[in-house]
């Protein structure tokens, strides 16, 4: 039977070692090591079965599946909106990211056309979403590494970050700001204020975060030639985002296919060269600074204009036009008890991700909810490779490895 | 090679005849096409190691259930990336449900391991050849494949909930 109790057997370890095909050394015992479920360098509910020897580890078993809230389930019995709220807890680092490139892909089903001025919108809270992921997952490569005081000093620019999403959306981590169609409402005075303000504060602070770390002696000697994979098993892997970039590979969802009016901006791809910590680092860093590029020019340029597309059938009304406006009122109501049916159709749309390439793929049988919509999750993508890229190092390699990879459980279980 | 949906197709016709490829569409931009079962680890090898086409990346696979369907009822869904051509293509392989079986990617990509296993977890789905087929987000206890349409959204083995106190 199918439903024997696996945790039972793990007190039997040499039968374990024989289930999973790992390595019985004859001369000596291997130690086994359970790192995680919950442990503060796992960042987050995963599993690693480590058979070490001496300090080495020989072989890992990872377990997934800790946080699984089966989204892809739940999605199938929720009307179109209803969605976003799943898609904010994958990877909650960087929640806007996920919500609007969920929005698009209904906004390509449906044929919805967004104004130019809704995409910059976007464009600011996604780059903005990035450098908060970024930032978290450099720093805390720091505090694996025994440097505390940079993830103290930039966790303080997080909360600007957040700051601002609580301007545009009223939420700081969950944020559900888009709509299908465009964003709630406009960006206030007030937060193209705080925007402008936190151009002109943040590069000082990262310029000394990176000053703290990128040439620090212990911190190169920790970090380099740890967790490197090449570039072509990174790609038989499905490696996309910083971790591929990381190898040399220049992919970025961004450039290849465009969208959300990203060819309007100039930027840069950085590459590294190893696919090792080192590089993932370097190369989140540079892409913070690009990041701010990126909003730079969209703060600067921000078109006039609707901040919505103009598609009542779908796009749900702001809470101040519901209030006083009957068509809005009827449109709001007929949205959210989900009257409103979408075309037949299949797609497939993928924004850059904080952590690469973030798919939507979604059928539409011409009712109410998705008839399936699959997430790909780069961090379920990137998390199996992690046995490989630890294999042969130290246990305190692995903690950087797993922290540089940035893998996020509420991304990698859905 | 400008690779576009038509030349792409008469490649994939004439390497694997038309007896093997059919249902071409464009539902979104990418080429859809369906295959069987004998023939997708074949055309999934040759999309990877053409020279011309090199569309070599593998981007997502999932399950799809189509209750009632017969002989499509359970289906594969393959997406690919041409990371040189920046051209994607998805195929599809139906089955019925009383035998889900298909080969295994595992052994021309690293990443069809896990994504495999969540088709097996979530449909039922067996790949021959797999490593390790189990479960991967679910637990090992559970005794059926929760995707499958015939699953609602509540759990119906528990008995603990009664209905009328949650407005059901």
């Amino acid at each position: 039977m199918a439903t024997e109790n696996k945790t039972a057997e793990l007190t039997d370890i040499e039968q374990f070692r024989k289930d999973h095909g790992l390595a019985i050394k004859e001369e000596r015992p291997l130690t086994t090591l359970n790192l995680g479920p919950t442990h503060p360098a796992t960042h987050g509910i995963f599993q690693n079965i480590l058979q070490m020897d001496g300090e080495v580890i020989v072989d890992a078993v990872p377990t997934i599946g800790y946080i699984h809230r089966a989204f892809e389930k739940i999605a199938e019995r929720r009307p179109f909106y209803q969605i976003t709220p799943l898609t904010d807890r994958m990877n909650y680092c960087s929640s806007p990211i996920n919500n609007m490139g969920y929005h698009m892909t209904v906004e390509k089903l449906l044929g919805i056309s967004v104004p130019k001025r809704a995409q910059y919108i976007r464009v600011i809270m996604m780059e903005l979403a990035r450098i908060s992921d970024h930032l978290i997952c450099n720093s805390i490569l720091g505090v694996d590494s025994g440097a505390f005081t940079g993830f103290l000093y930039v966790m303080q620019e997080r909360e600007h970050i957040y700051d601002i999403y609580e301007e545009v959306c009223g939420a700081r981590l969950t944020t559900n700001m888009g709509r299908i169609g465009g964003m709630e409402r406009d960006l206030s005075p007030k937060a193209l204020h705080m925007i402008d303000e936190f151009l002109k504060r943040f590069p000082k602070v990262w310029a000394e975060f990176e000053k703290m770390l990128t040439r620090n002696r212990i911190f190169i000697d920790r970090t380099t030639d740890v967790g490197a994979i090449s570039a072509e098993r990174a790609l038989s892997y499905g490696f996309t985002g910083p971790n591929l970039r990381a190898t040399g590979v220049d992919y970025d969802v961004r450039v290849m296919n465009p969208y959300s009016s990203y060819e309007d901006f100039e930027f840069e791809i950085p590459v590294g060269s190893k696919g090792d910590t080192y590089d993932r680092f370097l190369v989140r860093n540079e892409e913070v600074w690009q990041s701010l590029k990126i909003i730079e020019q969209a703060y600067k340029n921000l078109p006039e204009g609707s901040y919505h597309a103009d598609a009542p059938h779908y796009y749900l009304p702001p809470k101040q036009a519901v209030y006083t406006s009957m068509e809005a009122l009827i449109y709001h109501f007929k949205i959210v008890m989900g009257e409103v049916d979408a075309p037949v159709g299949e797609v497939y749309h993928s924004v850059e991700g904080g952590n690469g390439e973030l798919g939507f793929y979604l059928i539409s049988d011409g009712g109410r909810t998705p008839y399936r919509l699959h997430f790909r999750r780069p961090c379920f993508i990137y998390y199996q490779a992690y046995t490989e890229m630890i294999k042969g190092g130290q246990l305190a390699d692995a903690i950087l490895t797993l922290s540089s990879l940035n893998v996020i459980a509420g991304e990698l279980d859905a | 090679m400008e690779l576009t949906n038509e030349n792409v197709l008469g490649k994939i016709i004439s390497e694997f005849g038309e007896e093997n490829i059919w249902d071409a569409m464009n539902p979104d931009g990418i080429m859809t096409i369906t295959t069987n079962r004998e023939t997708i680890h074949k055309l999934v090898k040759y999309l990877r190691d053409d020279k011309e086409l090199q569309i070599s990346f593998l981007t997502t696979m999932c399950g799809i259930h189509y209750p009632g369907q017969g002989e499509k009822e359970m289906c594969m869904m393959y997406q690919k990336h041409s990371l040189r051509h920046n051209y994607r293509i998805r195929i599809k392989v139906y089955m019925p449900a009383s035998d889900p079986v298909l080969p295994t990617l595992t052994d021309l990509y690293a990443t069809a391991n896990w994504m495999e296993r969540e088709a097996f977890d979530f449909y039922g789905f067996k790949f021959i050849g797999h490593p390790n087929l189990t479960r991967i987000l679910n637990i090992e206890e559970m005794e059926y494949h929760p995707m499958l349409k015939q699953y609602p959204l509540e759990d119906q083995t528990r008995e603990d909930k009664i209905n009328t106190y949650f407005g059901r």
